[in-house]
Formats: C-alpha cells, sequence, structure tokens
C-alpha cells in the first residue's frame, strides 16, 4: 500500500501559545505553527494502514518552508517514511479552491515521479480555516471517489477496495459502512481510533517508532520540496491570483460591553444605608404589584 | 489442534511477564534461536514490581543475572552489598550481629536494586535480543487466561490482542500468578504460604549514604531488623542503601499479620521511627514512594513439578521465593528458573509430547540444586518437630524462664549465637515460630543489647499521604477485584491487612461499615480498588474474584 497523508499547519491555538494583538488579531509571526489537529486522525490512520498491509507513506503539505517541521512532526508522532512540502512564494494566500489545485498538482507529481499513490488520507477541517473543502476539493480535482467521516478502516488489498465505517450525522448519529475501489480518499473523522488486535502488528508498531526516530532527527534528508515549476503550476492559477475567493477583512469577535454601573458606597459613613435603600424602594414596589 | 486455533496467530514461545524470571527466560530463549513473545501487562516492565531488594549471583547457581545480561551491574543495579548486619532489638536496647559470613556465603555477588530501573533496562535488553529472533516485547498487555484446546493448554488470551497460540507458554507473571491458578498449579487459599512485604523508598543524598554509613561511594549496607518491635509479628524489617536513597521495609508471614489484626503501614512505621535509624535520617526525612506485595514462601509454596502442557511456571508464579532465615532470595531463582526453563525447551523443541520442556524443566531444577534450596529437606524434617505447638511453648517458657536468660545471656552464648545466624545450615532450618523471629531476638538485645538513649522526631507520612503520592491510572468503571461476600467474617481480615487501607480510614480499599437493615444493625465490608496496589493480600485473605487490571491501568510505580 502507498498512502500520502496531506497535513497543514495552523496556528497553536492551545492556551498560552497563542498571540492577539490588541485589536484581537491573530498574530501569525508570534504564534507557533502546529501540525492541524484533525490531521492527526488522518495521520493514524495512514499508520494503520502501514501496520497493517506493509507499504510506505509519506506526508504532503502546501505552505511556506516553515511548513516542514509540521512534517517532521508527523514523522515522529506516525511514522512517516519521507516528506514532501509544496512551498512557492507563488502559493501564498491560496484559498481553499487554489489549494486544492496545488495539492492535486503535487499528488500527480508524486505519481509521475515516485509512484502510484492507493490511498490519500485527509484531516477534517482545519482548526484555523474551518472550512472542510480542501480534502473533498483536491479530490475532486484528482477525479478520485472519496470517503468522509471515516471512523474505521478496513482494505482489502487482493481485491483492492476498502471498506470505511463513516459516522453519519443527524437526529441520531448513524454508522454506515460504504465501499470503495482503490485508489481513494479517505477523509477522516475525529472518532477514529486506529485499533491494532495482534501482537505482530504492535511489535510491527514498535518497530517502526525504533526505525524513525532516526530518520526523523534527519528530517532534512527525507525531504523534497517542489515549488510552481516542478509542479507544472501556471503562476495565474495559483496562491493568490488562482483564488476566488477574497477575504475582505476579519472581523474580529468584539467584547461584550459592559453594562452595569456601580456605586460605591460606605456603610459606615452617615447615612450610607439610606441610599441604598432609597435606591432599592422602586424595585421592591414592583415586586409588591 | 482444533481448527479454531488455526486462524490465531502462532509465536514458538510466548513469555508472560519481564520480571527477572521472564526476561530471563527471554533473552535465554533467543540465545537459543526460538521466536519469543513478551507480554508484560505494566506499561514499562518493573512498574508493577516490588522487592527489598537484594538480587544475588549465587555461586551455585547455573545461571545468575549477570550471566545473562552484560554489564546489567553496571547499568541497572544500585551499590553492591559489602556490609551485612542484624539487629536485635528490645525497646531501646539493640544487640547488633555482623552478618557478613551468612551473607557472603555461597555469594558471587550480591547488589541492591529498584525494580523499575533494573526491569526497564532488562526489558530493552530482551526486546533487542527477541527482536532478533522474530519476536519482541510488549508493554501494555495484560494475559488473563489460557486459550485451551480440547482440553490442553496451547496458548493464551489477552485482555487487548486476538488470542495466541504457542508451543511454550512461560508464565513469569510473578505472585497471584492467574495463569498458575487457571492451570490448577497453584491456589491463593493458604496465608500460611505467604509473605506480605512493604517498603519505603527514602530520599537521601548519595554522600550523606556515604557518610552515615561508612561507606565508599562503590560500597554498600545491608541491615536487618528483628525482635520485639513488630508488635509480635513473625517477620523482619531490612534497610539497603542505593545509590542515592534507602530501601526500608518490612517482611512478615501473612498468617501471622491476620492473627495479630495488626496494620502493615504501622509495622513499617514502627521501624521508620526506631531510634536506631534516627542516625541515619538525620530528623530529615523524605518519602519518594510507599509499596507492598505479597512474596511466596518456597519452603512451603514452591511447586515441585511447575507444569502443565505447554505451560512451564518460573519465579514467584511457582513459588520459587527462598526465604534464608533473613535473607531472601526471589529474584536470583526467578532468573536461574526462566534460563532452566528455555534450555529445556530447547533440548525438547519438536518433540510430539507438549509436556517434554516442562518434565525437563523440572529435571533441571532439581538436577542444579534449585528445587533443594527452595525446598530444603532439613526444614521439612525441622519443622515436624519444631512448628508443632507443644514444642514451641516449652521453648518459649525456657526462653521467657530465668535459665533462658541464663542460657542467652553468657559470654559464650554471645559468640554461640552470632555464629549460629552466620549458619547458613541452621538458619535454613529455623521454623516459622515466633521464637526465631521475635522471642529469640528481644532476648539477645535484652541480655547483651547497649541502650539508644535518644528519640527518633521522624514522622512519616500518613496513609492517605502516601496514596497520595502514588501514580495511578484507574481504569474507571472496571474494578479489577470484586468483593463476593462482605461479612466480616469472610472480608473483614482485608480491612486491616490490606497495606492501603486501615480500621478507621475512609480513603483506603476496604472499608468496615455498619449497615442498619430492618432494625439490626451489621458490620459489613466495602471495597474501593482506586488506591489499589495490587499486593495480592485480598486475593487470599478476602472473599474476592480477584484478577489484575488491564494492560497499563492501576498503579504504576517509579521505584519499586
Ligand atoms: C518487600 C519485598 C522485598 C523483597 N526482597 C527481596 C530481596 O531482597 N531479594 C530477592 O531476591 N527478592 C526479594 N523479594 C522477592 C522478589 O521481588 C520476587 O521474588 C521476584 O520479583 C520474582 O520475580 P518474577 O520474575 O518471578 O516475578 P515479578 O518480578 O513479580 O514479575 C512478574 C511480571 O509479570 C507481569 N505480569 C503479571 N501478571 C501479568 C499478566 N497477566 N499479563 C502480563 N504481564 C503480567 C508483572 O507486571 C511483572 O512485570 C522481595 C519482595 C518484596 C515484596
Ligand atoms: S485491595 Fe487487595 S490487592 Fe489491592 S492493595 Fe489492598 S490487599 Fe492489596
Amino acid at each position: 500500500m502507498r498512502s500520502i497523508v496531506l497535513t497543514k499547519g495552523v496556528p497553536d491555538f492551545s492556551e498560552g501559545a497563542v498571540s492577539f494583538d490588541e485589536e484581537g488579531h491573530l498574530e501569525r509571526g508570534k504564534t507557533p505553527t502546529v501540525m492541524n489537529p484533525n490531521d492527526e486522525f488522518a495521520l493514524q490512520a495512514a499508520l494503520q494502514t502501514k501496520i497493517r498491509h506493509g507499504g510506505h507513506v509519506s506526508g504532503m503539505s502546501m505552505g511556506p518552508p516553515g511548513y516542514a517541521e509540521v512534517l517532521q512532526g508527523a514523522m515522529e508522532t506516525v511514522y512517516t517514511d519521507d516528506s514532501y512540502l509544496l512551498s512557492d512564494r507563488e502559493l501564498a494566500a491560496s484559498d481553499t479552491w487554489a489549494t486544492a489545485i496545488t495539492l492535486s498538482a503535487g499528488l500527480e507529481t508524486y505519481q509521475e515521479e515516485v509512484a502510484d499513490i492507493d490511498i490519500v488520507f485527509a484531516g477534517f477541517k482545519t482548526a484555523d480555516g474551518e472550512t472542510g473543502q480542501t480534502g473533498p476539493q483536491t479530490c475532486w480535482a484528482m477525479d478520485w471517489p472519496i470517503v468522509t467521516h471515516v471512523v474505521a478502516l478496513d482494505i482489502d488489498p487482493d481485491e483492492r477496495t476498502l471498506r470505511a465505517k463513516r459516522l453519519v450525522e443527524g437526529d441520531v448519529d448513524e454508522i454506515e459502512t460504504v465501499e470503495a475501489p482503490l485508489p481513494c480518499f479517505v477523509v477522516t473523522d475525529p472518532e477514529f481510533e486506529p485499533t491494532y488486535r495482534t501482537a505482530s502488528q504492535r511489535l510491527t508498531r514498535k518497530r517502526l517508532r525504533a526505525e524513525t526516530e532516526e530518520r526523523a532527527a534527519d528530517h532534512d534528508d527525507h525531504l523534497t520540496t517542489w515549488d510552481h515549476a516542478d509542479l507544472n503550476l501556471d503562476p495565474d492559477y495559483i496562491g493568490l491570483d488562482g483564488s476566488p475567493t477574497i477575504v475582505s477583512s476579519v472581523d474580529p469577535i468584539p467584547k461584550a460591553p459592559s453594562e452595569r454601573e456601580a456605586t460605591m458606597i460606605d456603610p459606615d459613613a452617615g447615612d450610607g444605608m439610606g441610599e441604598v435603600l432609597e435606591e432599592i424602594q422602586p424595585y421592591a414596589a414592583e415586586a409588591d404589584d | 489442534m482444533a481448527a479454531a486455533t488455526d486462524d490465531y496467530e502462532h509465536y514458538e514461545a510466548i513469555v508472560v511477564g519481564c520480571g527477572p524470571g521472564g526476561a530471563a527466560a527471554a533473552a535465554r530463549l533467543a540465545d537459543h534461536g526460538v521466536e519469543t513473545l513478551v507480554l508484560e501487562r505494566g506499561t514499562e516492565a518493573g512498574s508493577k514490581n516490588v522487592s527489598g531488594g537484594l538480587i544475588y549471583g549465587e555461586e551455585s547457581a547455573p545461571y545468575t543475572l549477570a550471566d545473562l545480561f552484560d554489564g546489567v551491574r553496571e547499568a541497572a543495579t544500585e551499590r553492591p552489598v559489602t556490609d551485612y548486619y542484624i539487629h536485635n532489638v528490645a525497646g531501646n536496647s539493640v544487640k547488633t550481629y555482623d552478618l557478613t559470613d551468612l551473607h557472603e556465603h555461597d555469594t558471587d555477588w550480591c547488589d541492591a536494586v529498584l525494580r523499575r530501573e533494573l526491569d526497564s533496562w532488562l526489558e530493552r535488553r530482551v526486546h533487542e535480543k527477541t527482536s532478533e529472533t522474530g519476536g519482541g516485547v510488549l508493554t501494555n498487555v495484560r494475559v488473563n487466561g489460557l486459550l485451551e484446546s480440547d482440553g490442553e493448554i496451547v496458548g493464551v488470551t489477552c485482555d487487548e490482542l486476538e488470542p495466541i497460540t504457542a508451543d511454550l507458554i512461560v508464565a513469569a507473571d510473578g505472585v497471584n500468578s492467574e495463569l498458575a491458578r487457571e492451570a490448577g498449579l497453584m491456589d491463593w487459599e493458604e496465608p500460611e504460604e505467604w509473605f506480605q512485604g512493604v517498603k519505603a523508598v527514602v530520599d537521601v543524598d548519595p554522600d550523606a549514604i556515604d557518610d552515615r554509613f561508612d561507606l565508599d561511594p562503590d560500597e554498600g549496607a545491608a541491615h536487618l531488623f528483628s525482635g520485639d518491635l513488630f508488635d509480635d509479628v513473625r517477620g523482619g524489617g531490612f534497610l539497603y542503601t542505593n545509590e542515592d536513597s534507602l530501601s526500608i521495609g518490612t517482611v512478615f508471614h501473612l498468617d501471622s499479620l491476620l492473627e495479630r489484626e495488626a496494620e502493615p503501614h504501622e509495622l513499617l512505621d514502627a521501624l521508620l521511627t526506631h531510634p536506631l535509624l534516627a542516625g541515619w535520617f538525620e530528623n530529615e526525612y523524605d518519602e519518594r514512594e510507599y509499596a507492598a506485595k505479597l512474596v511466596p514462601d518456597s519452603k512451603k509454596a514452591a511447586h515441585r513439578e511447575p507444569y502443565r502442557d505447554r505451560l512451564v511456571l518460573v519465579g514467584d508464579a511457582a513459588g520459587q521465593m527462598q526465604a534464608q532465615g533473613p535473607i531472601i532470595k526471589g529474584m536470583n531463582h526467578a532468573v536461574t528458573a526462566g534460563a532452566l526453563a528455555a534450555d529445556a525447551f530447547a533440548v525438547t523443541r519438536g518433540n510430539a509430547d507438549p509436556a517434554a520442556a516442562g518434565r525437563r524443566y523440572t529435571k533441571l531444577l532439581e538436577d542444579s540444586g534449585t528445587m533443594a534450596k527452595l525446598r530444603p529437606r532439613r526444614y521439612d524434617l525441622a519443622r515436624a518437630v519444631g512448628e508443632r505447638e507443644g514444642v514451641t511453648s516449652a521453648v518459649e517458657r525456657v526462653l521467657e524462664s530465668p535459665l533462658g536468660s541464663l542460657a542467652v545471656g553468657n559470654p559464650i552464648a554471645d559468640r554461640l549465637l552470632e555464629r549460629a545466624y552466620n549458619s547458613p545450615f541452621l538458619v535454613s532450618m529455623l521454623p516459622d515460630t515466633k521464637t526465631g523471629y521475635v522471642s529469640l531476638p528481644t532476648l539477645i538485645a535484652e541480655e547483651h543489647g547497649k541502650t539508644i538513649h535518644w528519640e527518633s522526631e521522624i514522622e512519616p507520612p500518613t496513609l492517605e499521604e502516601r496514596i497520595g503520592d502514588l501514580t495511578y491510572d484507574t481504569d474507571v468503571g472496571n474494578p479489577h477485584i470484586e468483593l463476593l461476600d462482605q461479612s466480616l467474617d469472610a472480608s473483614g481480615a482485608a480491612v486491616t491487612a490490606c497495606p492501603v487501607s486501615a480500621e478507621d480510614f475512609g480513603g483506603g480499599c476496604y472499608r468496615s461499615e455498619a449497615v442498619k437493615t430492618n432494625g439490626t444493625e451489621e458490620t459489613l465490608v466495602s471495597l474501593d480498588t482506586q488506591p489499589c496496589v495490587e499486593c495480592g493480600t485480598c486475593a487470599v485473605v478476602a472473599d474476592t474474584e480477584w484478577e489484575h487490571p488491564r494492560g497499563g491501568k492501576g498503579v504504576e510505580y517509579r521505584e519499586g
């Protein structure tokens, strides 16, 4: 099995890490980048596939050069074999559409230059964009089948099919089982949980962990960076120029105005308590009515 | 083999437990080229284990830990024991004997150990070795039963994994072995067959240890304690020096604890606060960890034929824990037995008879002299006379009489007694009565002891604080012990005997509560397993359905 996991860096929104300016705007420069938390489940699904069926997992991300660290993190946590970063000034400020075009170009290039892909794993929504569109759009651009909201996965490498359990949210959550041919896109749900029920699977996981420690330490040796030329992309269709979505402005959530007024009264001073009684008199009358 | 079991994964050998016994078995199996899977319930080997602990490399043993694991003494043990004393205590009177001769008898080397450090180091070596022959170590996996096919043991079942079959199954799962019990080889019935060990690891600076015990950095001391400081409970105390801590604990016969309704933590505190120890603490007491576990008494419990079908028992699981007078030897025998079981499998590999390895292992235990150490014939003979009540009380009466003091009290007797204590022959004969543990040491101290004229100012932590300092990963809603009979008669003993419970303490595992039903008041026992340290005591003394927690759950020792 040859899988790709798509992963993305997002600002670390955790307490203490995230930094906002006085206006309430996110300060990207001061906020560290971490892997999109929902990608973790995609990565776990890819690892499960590798442990159960063998093969190769590559991490792929589009973003600034700093995203190499996100890919390194993926290597450390789920033992990806190598990393591909799609990075280029021309790619900056892409919306989900342009991102999808770029990622699909990355996948095509991978198929041409590296190997045929069986499954592409993507996480469910990013922590900063929250559109949930990139995965499906990339898939659409590739013209592959897609299975979303996956909570459990079984693959039959001989039949070249996968069988997935999907969480269908509604009045009552339901689990639906679907089958799809390979190659295929899989979007994992945050409820996805990998299971390793045999001793050999667990031993494999342990071996991969040990092997990966060394590899992740020399991540640069396992990282390939592709720019728009490598990806055969016309600058007019990518980045800001290729993005039909225009973000006109981002509104900070306003602080709730304070509506209460307070008067300080010293109970020991003169007629202090008298004033209080006077103040509450009208309310007492209301209550009497 | 039935068709159903063919679907399961198969390993040539499965070793359950990665303590010293399991580690030795697995390492030796890998040496023989056997594909070996080791399953350990702790999150890391050692996280569930407790010993005193001095590990011995016996001259006469076919295998020692250092034979099997190159560099283990340098990397994973504490100080070697160079000084060895026993203190006979009567109140503030103490008579100390140098027991170095007894300690050195048949001893090639002996080191103090902390089990988290030692066992986790062993686990890594074992994983390396067994990986080379197609296996490895898996932690966080609890074996919960034996897989049988047509009435024959063919593998194991686990909480976390699908069943696994194997040609050899080594139960090295320690005291309260669920596998040994399920196989019908051991039971958890008789308190007489067990000791309960309780221990505190106390933080002390390495230089202070050198200074206060008069040691070089590469030397260590062992101090044993017996006499009247334990409320007449049969057993004793120990103190061993580690690199930067002290291991201080007590080991008592479980039946005696029950008889005296003693609180184990209070007996430990009696030792910790004895003025003799005050000089070693210098009024500073920083307890790192409180721990407890049952210890089998090989003299009564060691199984003479520890196997059934493909299953062999090694170490505590087989009751192979030798109390040679004050010297406790469990880890070394577990190592020997583990290696012998592996050798037995290697020579019988491919034999059609599933019990061939077990039979050979039993023979190796005999031929190597291991079984004779575990179940000394001398003890069986002496016990026949010495533990008969009439004889004990007659001896006790003599010791209490002026004649007794005269006999023990004269200067020649003092020298003879020190020599007698140092005789492995005599020590192995000591019957398990109050005489050896309490009366004689007390009398020695009274007659020959020096009186200590200061008091200890040490205040050990309360039980509540001790529990609070331990690390637990509680399996919420899935308690591993079920109390079957709540009556005081059936289960009341656990309220005192459980090392993390006490009469009038609401935060422990076992409590007794007055319950009113239909106007009559009755005292009932209740159980909350949250603070449980998995010592195994209540499996023997209360009416329970007792299992270990799932893999990785429950208490996690950092020192051990
Ligand atoms: C207070 C005290 C003091 C002692 N002092 C000494 C001393 O000074 N010298 C000495 O030699 N001995 C001493 N002992 C005894 C010694 O600790 C034991 O004899 C020794 O640990 C036995 O080794 P073992 O390998 O058989 O079992 P253990 O060391 O108990 O190892 C058993 C292993 O199996 C694992 N396990 C258990 N059940 C399962 C399961 N179902 N599935 C998977 N894994 C499982 C456990 O987590 C553990 O790692 C002392 C004991 C105590 C309590
Ligand atoms: S509940 Fe039982 S096993 Fe747990 S610590 Fe108490 S006596 Fe030991």
